[in-house]
């Protein structure tokens, strides 16, 4: 009997949530042309992590590629004015969640046997590429958290490869990606809803395109962690959010 | 008074708990029911997860643990861990990378059992029961509720061994790199071996071609053909069917069958190997 029930609230429920979401959307027209933008700086505060240089000995065509220019390891890059580079900001609450992808279609390069963005942020179901300009074998494995909704792959990429063409279904912030041949590798997608941006080597960002409205945004970093910040977005006009890590 | 008002307010908080709880529970059985109605097609059999329940506990429950999970009693023992059902990867697939397995891969790994781990052969049991344990398998994972299998890879006819092909077959074990892990010779003792670890973390060694162990995924030349165009999902072992054609992947497949030790499945490819006189790739070889 009480099953039942449950079985009836569970197939009235979808339905009840969908037209609540429809009215919700209705009211709120989505307009991003007239929209106005967030922008900012994140920074380092305290002393940068040592990051370490990597020893690419094992495999004589990634050695070469940095003979003059040591590769070291990029989990925590602080530019000039302590600017912290590789942080996706990205809007956690105020978004109606229906926000078309993004129409560009980034690439992740592998390149001196590294990852070129280190960190790409993209948007749920926005098309991207993986490319490799090296002249060794990688292979390219994201590890999403199958639990999360999105699924894992490892393929091949050896010299010349044609690009690899794929998107994610689901949020995940975020997604380790890794090279098995070459254990130094690592990088990250960063898979969201709604407009997002990437901090520079000053740790400037701006996020394009959000409709007028009151938000929270996410600062993410991968070794340091995410603040939150609160902003009201006027019609047209750049509010600003700027956050702060803490070194350790 | 206080401490009435504690009590009453603990209660309060008890019966709301509860009321909670049990809608929870209510939602997960749900589900779980909803699970249970896994099936499983291979052929001419269809399998029924419950059919399976008594045979899981008696055989598999040990070792894979009662919610599928890879946490049975002795899993604490052993190197690899059993596999975890409730994350839907497989090693062994006929399937592109990233995909579901179909029935049949399911079907066909259980009664093969899985060399070089604990996981034992078998062929004991009856086709019904075996595709009744698929579905049982299945029915851990969300993952078969909201995605349907791969499709499986396409393997084009095998043709006749050559001297060409062999040697056309070494070239591609060196252009896309097998020897990165699998060694110049097949000795799982490549340049990036002794540094790898499966989705899990744990150590994990490449294919050792040379020591007569068999596959993990089947020992044909259809099977080792599909090992590496789907790779091993949840290890290092890459997939290579965006980069090897299918004809090039016959002659790899020959080539592969070189390095093994001298069997009845091998003998012309290691005769070819002999009167060309083939010396193991060269790693330090610029790329083509
Ligand atoms: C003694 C321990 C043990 C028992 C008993 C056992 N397994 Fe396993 N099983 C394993 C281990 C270990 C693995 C992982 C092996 C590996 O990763 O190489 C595994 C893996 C598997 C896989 C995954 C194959 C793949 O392609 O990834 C399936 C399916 C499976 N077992 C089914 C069963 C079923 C069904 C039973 C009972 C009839 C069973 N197992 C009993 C240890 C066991
Ligand atoms: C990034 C390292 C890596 C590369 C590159 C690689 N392999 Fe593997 N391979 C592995 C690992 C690790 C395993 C063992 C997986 C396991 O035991 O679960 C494996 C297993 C295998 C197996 C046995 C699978 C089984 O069922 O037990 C074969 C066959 C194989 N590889 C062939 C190849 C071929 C051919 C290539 C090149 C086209 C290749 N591998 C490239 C890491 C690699």
């Amino acid at each position: 009997m009480k099953s039942h029930y449950v079985r009836k609230l569970a197939a009235v429920l979808p339905a009840l949530v969908l037209v609540c979401a429809g009215a919700v959307l209705l009211s709120q027209k989505v307009n991003a042309a007239g929209g106005g933008s967030i922008t900012g700086t994140v920074k380092l505060s305290g002393t940068a992590p040592h990051m370490k240089g990597i020893d690419m000995s094992k495999d004589p065509v990634c050695s070469k590629a940095h003979d003059t220019n040591p590769a070291k390891m990029e989990n925590v890059l602080v530019g000039s004015g302590d600017g912290l580079e590789n942080v996706v900001l990205y809007i956690s609450q105020g978004l109606t969640g229906n926000e078309a992808p993004s129409s560009q279609e980034p690439t992740f390069a592998q390149k001196g046997c590294m990852y070129t963005p280190h960190v790409l942020a993209l948007n749920v179901d926005q098309k991207f590429k993986v490319t490799t300009e090296d002249q060794t074998t990688h292979n390219i494995h994201p590890l999403p958290d199958p639990t999360a909704g999105n699924i894992g792959w490892n393929k091949s990429q050896p010299p010349a490869a044609p690009p690899i063409e794929t998107s994610w279904k689901n949020q995940e912030v975020a997604i380790p990606v890794k090279c098995n041949i070459h254990p130094w590798m690592h990088g990250w997608f960063v898979v969201v809803k709604g407009p997002y941006a990437t901090t520079d080597d000053k740790g400037s960002y701006t996020i394009q395109n959000v409709p007028a409205g009151s938000y929270t945004v996410t600062a993410w970093q991968e070794d340091l962690g995410t603040q939150t910040a609160k902003v009201t977005v006027a019609a047209g006009s750049a509010a600003k959010a700027d956050f702060t890590f803490k070194g350790k | 008074m206080p401490t009435k008002l504690l009590k009453w307010s603990w209660l309060a908080a008890s019966a709301a708990l509860l009321l909670a709880a049990t809608a929870q529970a209510q939602i997960t059985s749900y589900d779980e029911r909803d699970r249970l109605n896994t099936d499983s097609h291979i052929g001419k059999y269809t399998g029924h997860a419950t059919n399976a329940k008594e045979d899981y506990r008696r055989y598999c429950v040990g070792c894979h643990g009662e919610l599928g999970d890879g946490n049975g009693e002795v899993a604490q023992w052993l190197d690899p861990k059993p596999r975890d059902f409730t994350l839907g990867i497989f090693k062994c697939r006929s399937t592109p990378t990233g995909t579901l397995p179909t029935d049949e891969d399911l079907f066909n790994t259980i009664a093969r059992g899985l060399d070089r781990s604990n996981m034992p052969v078998w062929n004991t049991f009856t086709k019904q029961q075996r595709a009744d344990l698929v579905a049982w398998v299945k029915h851990f994972s969300p993952r078969f509720q909201k995605e349907k299998p791969g499709t499986p890879i396409e393997i084009p006819a095998e043709p006749e061994v050559t001297p060409e092909r062999v040697k056309a077959g070494q070239d591609v074990f060196a252009r896309v790199q097998c020897w990165k892990c699998h060694g110049v010779e097949g000795m799982a003792n490549g340049p990036s071996a002794s540094t790898l670890t499966d989705d899990l973390s744990r150590p994990i060694l490449p294919y050792n071609f040379t020591d007569g162990s068999r596959p993990k995924c089947g020992s044909t030349d259809q099977d080792i053909y599909r090992i590496f165009m789907t790779g091993l999902d949840g290890t290092p072992m890459p997939s290579f069917s965006d980069n090897i054609k299918p004809e090039e992947a016959w002659d790899l497949v020959f080539y592969l069958r070189t390095l093994q030790p001298h069997n009845t499945f091998n003998l012309k490819e290691r005769q070819i190997a002999k009167q060309l006189g083939l010396k193991p790739v060269n790693p330090n070889a610029p790329a083509q």
